[in-house]
Order: structure tokens, then C-alpha cells, then sequence
């Protein structure tokens, strides 16, 4: 993957994010992070993820930003008011553009631990795809896997008697 | 090649837009959806890692993490519904019953 199409793709992602804040209508909140997730998808893939780009692409940009949508649309939330003009935006992105410089601060250590100046070159065949990412899922992590699953009925039951509860 | 430490810089600098949008809007719907920027950031740098170090548990623990973002967002979703309900308002400035 050349530098250019990096930082072509980094720039669409960045403002997609971006565009995530500031957009004062949530349903295009939600789009920008939609496009945000497909640039995301098609980094995985440059770098040799090709199940989990697929997973990122059918799962989250599908079935979590549909659930996200579908709230949105339901409540039918008018737009927010600006927010750059939000009370303490000043602070918050001050603080947070504190964070990121202290975190591509340490970067710096983090660049001088990884083995080799660059990527490593050469993966093992087949690495990424849904039988590699499988079989180390199903033997290696095979009792999270099985935790994952009851975090998933435990939040679907959730969800349910939640969203199902009259209150008051 | 782009080195690993570019990828990491891109995920550094997304996961604090999710940061400012956690702290400036007060939606909380988009509130979620800065919290999954967030969570997504953080995918792309255990994939970068497992890029590099050539290990395919990187790509595993994504793959668990999107399971938390799924029934985070499940719950999280409910609880918002429920208190639209409630109050008619998912303004988190105005929900204020647990505030000191």
C-alpha cells in the first residue's frame, strides 16, 4: 500500500470522524461513521485482515448502524443545535487534542519496541483468513468465545425486557 | 510499506474526535456513535499490531471487541428508548436524576 493512497484514505477517514462530531443531525452522524467503518474495512484488508474486514463491513456497518438508524428514526430527534457553539467545546477539544499529542507522544517508545524498522514483510499464508482467524477462535480462545455467547444473551435479554418495560 | 506506526497514528487521532464528540455533544445517541468511533480506533491498531508482529490473536481480540460494540449498542439502545420514554428528551444535559 503506497503512502499516498494511505493518506488519501487517512484524510477521508479523519474527516468522516470528523464529520461524525460535527454533523448536527444525527442520521448523518450515523452515515459519516458508516463511511467511517468502510475506510476502516479497506485498511483491514491492506493490512492482510481479510475476515475481520469482512466482519466490519456485514456486522458493523450493517447490522450495528441499522440498530443505530433505526433508533434514531424512531425517536425522531430533530437536529441539534451547532456544535461548535456547544458549551465547554473550547475545553474538550483542548483536552483531547492534549490526549492525542501525549499519545502520539508515546508513539515514539512504541515505534523503538516494534522488531524491524517497518511491517514485517512476509506473513504466513493465509494469514487473516476465516480459517486462520477460526481456528485460533476455536481452539486457542475457545472459553472466551463461549463467555462472548453468554454476553450476547444476556444483552439480547437485556435489550428486551428494557426496551419492553412500561415505566412509570 | 506504511510502518505500523503510521496506522497507530491514524487510530490515535480518531479515537480522540470519539473523545471530543463523548465530551462536546450532548446527544446521547451520538454520544454511542463517538463511543464506537472510539472502539473502532482501537480495532485498527490491534489489527496494525498483528500486521506487524505477524500474530493472528490481534485479529481475534477484534473480533471479540465487535461483540462487546454489538451488545453494548443492544443495551445502550434500549436504555435510550426507555428513557425517551420516560422523559422525552435523550438531551444528557437534562438528565439529570443522578447528578450530585
Amino acid at each position: 500500500m503506497g503512502f499516498v493512497l494511505f493518506f488519501i484514505l487517512a484524510a477521508l477517514m479523519v474527516g468522516a470522524a470528523a464529520g461524525v462530531v460535527l454533523c448536527r443531525h444525527p442520521v448523518r452522524s450515523a452515515m459519516c461513521l458508516v463511511m467511517t467503518l468502510f475506510v476502516m474495512a479497506v485498511f483491514f484488508i491492506f493490512l492482510d485482515a481479510d475476515f475481520v474486514a469482512a466482519l466490519q463491513v456485514v456486522v458493523y456497518a450493517g447490522a450495528i448502524m441499522v440498530v443505530f438508524l433505526f433508533v434514531i428514526m424512531l425517536l425522531n430527534l430533530q437536529g441539534d443545535p451547532d456544535p461548535r457553539r456547544a458549551r465547554g467545546g473550547f475545553v474538550a477539544l483542548g483536552l483531547s487534542v492534549l490526549f492525542a499529542l501525549v499519545l502520539l507522544y508515546l508513539l515514539k517508545g512504541v515505534g523503538a519496541l516494534l522488531p524491524g524498522p517497518g511491517m514485517a514483510t512476509d506473513v504466513p499464508a493465509g494469514f487473516g483468513s476465516t480459517e486462520t482467524v477460526g481456528l485460533r477462535l476455536f481452539t486457542h480462545y475457545l472459553l472466551q468465545f463461549e463467555i462472548t455467547g453468554l454476553l450476547m444473551l444476556a444483552s439480547v435479554i437485556g435489550a428486551v425486557v428494557l426496551a419492553k418495560r412500561r415505566i412509570g | 510499506m506504511v510502518p505500523t506506526t503510521y496506522y497507530i497514528a491514524l487510530s490515535a487521532i480518531v479515537f480522540s474526535i470519539g473523545i471530543i464528540g463523548v465530551l462536546v455533544r450532548r446527544n446521547a445517541i451520538v454520544m454511542f456513535l463517538s463511543i464506537e468511533l472510539m472502539l473502532n480506533a482501537a480495532n485498527l491498531a490491534f489489527v496494525a499490531f498483528a500486521r506487524q508482529l505477524a500474530s493472528i490473536d490481534g485479529q481475534v481480540i477484534v473480533f471479540f471487541v465487535m461483540t462487546v460494540a454489538a451488545a453494548e449498542a443492544a443495551v445502550g439502545l434500549a436504555i435510550i428508548i426507555a428513557v425517551f420514554r420516560h422523559r422525552a428528551t435523550i438531551n444528557a444535559d437534562e438528565l439529570r436524576l443522578l447528578r450530585w
